[in-house]
C-alpha cells in the first residue's frame, strides 16, 4: 500500500514533513503521493471533526430516508448526484433495504432543513417519499467520543 | 469596408486591455488577477432551480418586463435591503445583465449631444455606452488619497450646461471605492439642484466590508429621478446567466421597456427562474461568499502594502487598486513586466480611463493559495524593479 495512504488511515495529524520522516522518504515524494491520491479520488480532502453542539451557532442535523423510482440507464445515480450537490447535504448513500437513499443534511435552523425537504427534495420527479429524522444528540462523531474527557497521561513518565 | 461603418461606432476606441489579454491567454501557468467575476460557481441550489425549470418545460417567452414572480421578488428584496419600494407592475424591468439596463437607460434618456457625468476610473463600458447612445461623456475624477470616494466638489467642477445624467457606480469597479452617507447626500442634493437623472449601478452593493451600503435613491427627491440598476452577477456569482434589472419611475421604465421589447424581447426565462431562487433563498450563499472575499481582501491589502505597493483597503467589490508609482514604472509597463517576469496578470489602470494612470487593478476573486502565490510573485517583481533609495548621509 502507498505509504502515505497508510499514514492517512492511521489518522494521526502529521504535516507532510513529519510524514516524510515517519515513512522515510523525501517530502517531495510525500507531496507526489498526496497529489496522486487526490487524482485517483481516494483522498478527497481534509476536514476537522467538530462537535458544534457546544457552539452557539449550532447546526440542525437530520437524516432523510428517500424512496425513489430508478431510471433506465442510470438507476439512482443521476438524482443521487443532483441531490448530493446541495450545500445542505453532508453525505448521501444508496442503501439496501426498505428505502433507497439515506441523506445526512444540516442547516442553520429547523425551518431551513424542512424547506430543503419540502421545496427541493420532495418536488423532484422520481422521488416517491421521504422520511425525515432530526438528530437530537450526538455521542460519537467521526470516531471521536463526544463526552470523553481529554485523555490524561496515565502512563508513567518512566517505566522499567 | 470602413466607409460602411457608422461614424460613432467607427470612432469608438477599442478596449485598452484587449492586446494585453491576448498575450495572457497564450501563456501557461499565469495567475490571473485580471478577471472581473467571482471565482465561485453559482450556488448549486440556484443552478438546480434552472434545471428544474427546464425539466418543467419553462422554455417560452416571458412578459417583456420579466416574470411577475421575479419582479415581486425583486421588489421585496430591494425594499428589504435598500429601503426603497418599487411597484412590480410598472416600476421594475428585468434585463439581460446590468449592461443591458445601462444601455436601455442611456438610449431612453439621451438626445444627441446630451451630456453624461460619470466618475473615473470606472467600468470599461460606461464611456462607450454613452457614445453609442449619441451622448457626450464627461469624466469626474476620483482619487486614491480618499479611497476613490466620489466628492460633490469634483462633480460641481466637471458639471457644465447640457448635463442631463449622472452615472454612479458604488462600490466601484475598478477601485472598490465606496461613499459614506454624508457625501452621498450632498451628491443627491446637487442632482436635485441641477435637475439630473441619476443612473445608480449598485451591482457590487452586497459586497461591502466596512460600512453598510447606502443607496442614493433613499435621499429626498431622489427616487423620482434615479434609475436603480442591479443584477445577480456579482453577489450571487451568476455572471453567465446574464440577468439584471432596473427600477425607477414608471414613465422611464416604460421608455426603457420599448427599446427592450424591440431588441431583446425578454431576458432568458431560465435565468429569470434561477434569479427567483437566488432572491428568495440565496441569502446564506451571499453571506458565505462575502465573508471569504473579506478575508481575501485583508490578506491582499496587507501583503501588497508590505511588498512595496501602497494599497488602501477597498470598501467594497473584489478589487484592489494600488499605485505602482514607487516602482518607477507606468501602469502599462508594470502590468507587462509583471506578466513577463512573474506570470501574474493585473490590469493597467489606464484601461479604466485616464484617471487610472499609475495604478493597476488586481482582483481578489481567486482562491487563497493562488492569492498567496501571486502576492509572493508581485513582491519579488517589485523588489527587483524598485530603484534603490539613495544611501543616507550619516
Amino acid at each position: 500500500m502507498n505509504p502515505v495512504l497508510k499514514l492517512l488511515i492511521e489518522g494521526g495529524h502529521l504535516t507532510t514533513a513529519q510524514m516524510a520522516q515517519v515513512a522515510g522518504i523525501p517530502e517531495a515524494e510525500v507531496n507526489r503521493h498526496l497529489e496522486q491520491l487526490k487524482k485517483d479520488r481516494i483522498f478527497l480532502g481534509w476536514r476537522p471533526v467538530l462537535d458544534l453542539s457546544r457552539e452557539s451557532a449550532a447546526a440542525v442535523r437530520a437524516v432523510i430516508e428517500v424512496k425513489m423510482t430508478p431510471e433506465r440507464g442510470g438507476g439512482f445515480n443521476r438524482l443521487a448526484e443532483r441531490l448530493s450537490r446541495f450545500d445542505e447535504v453532508e453525505s448521501c448513500y444508496l442503501m439496501s433495504g426498505s428505502y433507497d437513499l439515506l441523506i445526512f443534511v444540516s442547516g442553520p435552523s429547523l425551518q431551513k432543513v424542512a424547506g430543503f425537504v419540502s421545496e427541493k427534495l420532495s418536488t423532484l420527479e422520481g422521488v416517491l417519499s421521504t422520511s425525515t429524522h432530526f438528530m437530537l444528540r450526538s455521542y460519537k462523531e467521526g470516531s471521536f467520543l463526544i463526552e470523553a474527557a481529554a485523555p490524561e497521561a496515565e502512563r508513567l513518565k518512566v517505566s522499567p | 469596408m470602413k466607409r460602411f461603418i457608422a461614424r460613432h461606432v467607427g470612432t469608438l476606441p477599442k478596449s485598452g486591455i484587449r492586446d494585453f489579454f491576448e498575450i495572457v491567454s497564450k501563456m501557461k501557468d499565469v495567475i490571473s488577477l485580471g478577471i472581473g467575476e467571482p471565482d465561485f460557481d453559482t450556488p448549486w441550489h440556484i443552478r438546480e432551480a434552472a434545471i428544474y425549470a427546464l425539466e418543467k418545460g419553462k422554455t417560452h417567452y416571458t412578459s417583456n418586463l420579466g416574470l411577475v414572480e421575479l419582479r415581486r421578488a425583486i421588489s421585496a428584496y430591494v425594499e428589504a435591503h435598500y429601503t426603497v419600494s418599487y411597484r412590480p407592475d410598472d416600476e421594475i424591468i428585468v434585463t439581460v445583465g446590468v449592461s443591458e439596463a445601462i444601455d436601455l437607460a442611456l438610449r431612453a434618456l439621451l438626445n444627441p449631444g446630451d451630456k453624461v457625468l460619470y466618475h473615473q476610473p470606472c467600468y470599461v463600458s460606461y464611456n462607450p455606452s454613452v457614445a453609442l447612445a449619441h451622448g457626450v461623456a464627461i469624466p469626474v475624477p476620483t482619487r486614491a488619497d480618499d479611497g476613490f470616494a466620489l466628492n460633490v466638489e469634483d462633480i460641481e467642477k466637471a458639471w457644465q450646461p447640457g448635463c442631463k445624467v449622472l452615472m454612479v457606480n458604488l462600490p466601484c469597479n475598478p477601485t472598490g471605492g465606496t461613499c459614506d452617507r454624508a457625501r452621498l447626500e450632498k451628491i443627491a442634493r446637487f442632482a436635485v439642484e441641477k435637475d439630473l437623472i441619476v443612473l445608480s449601478d449598485e451591482i457590487y452593493s452586497e459586497l461591502v466590508y466596512d460600512n453598510p451600503h447606502t443607496s442614493i435613491t433613499v435621499f429626498p427627491g431622489m427616487k423620482e429621478r434615479t434609475i436603480f440598476l442591479h443584477g445577480f452577477s456579482k453577489a450571487f456569482a451568476m455572471t453567465g446567466f446574464r440577468i439584471g434589472y432596473a427600477c425607477g419611475p414608471a414613465e422611464l421604465v416604460d421608455a426603457m421597456m420599448k427599446i427592450h421589447q424591440y431588441s431583446m424581447l425578454c431576458a432568458p426565462i431560465l435565468a429569470q427562474e434561477a434569479a427567483i431562487e437566488a432572491l428568495t433563498r440565496g441569502e446564506d450563499s451571499v453571506k458565505s461568499m462575502r465573508e471569504q472575499y473579506h478575508r481575501r481582501r485583508d490578506l491582499v491589502v496587507r501583503r501588497l502594502s508590505e511588498g512595496g505597493l501602497p494599497c488602501r483597503a477597498p470598501g467594497g467589490a473584489f478589487y484592489v487598486f494600488p499605485s505602482v508609482a514607487a516602482t518607477g514604472l507606468s501602469d502599462r509597463d508594470f502590468a507587462y513586466g509583471l506578466l513577463k517576469a512573474q506570470s501574474v496578470a493585473v490590469v493597467p489602470g489606464t484601461a479604466f480611463g485616464e484617471n487610472g494612470r499609475g495604478f493597476v487593478r488586481a482582483s481578489f476573486a481567486t482562491g487563497y493559495d493562488q492569492l498567496v502565490e501571486a502576492c509572493d510573485r508581485i513582491e519579488r517583481f517589485v523588489n527587483a524593479t524598485t530603484p534603490c533609495s539613495a544611501p543616507s548621509s550619516s
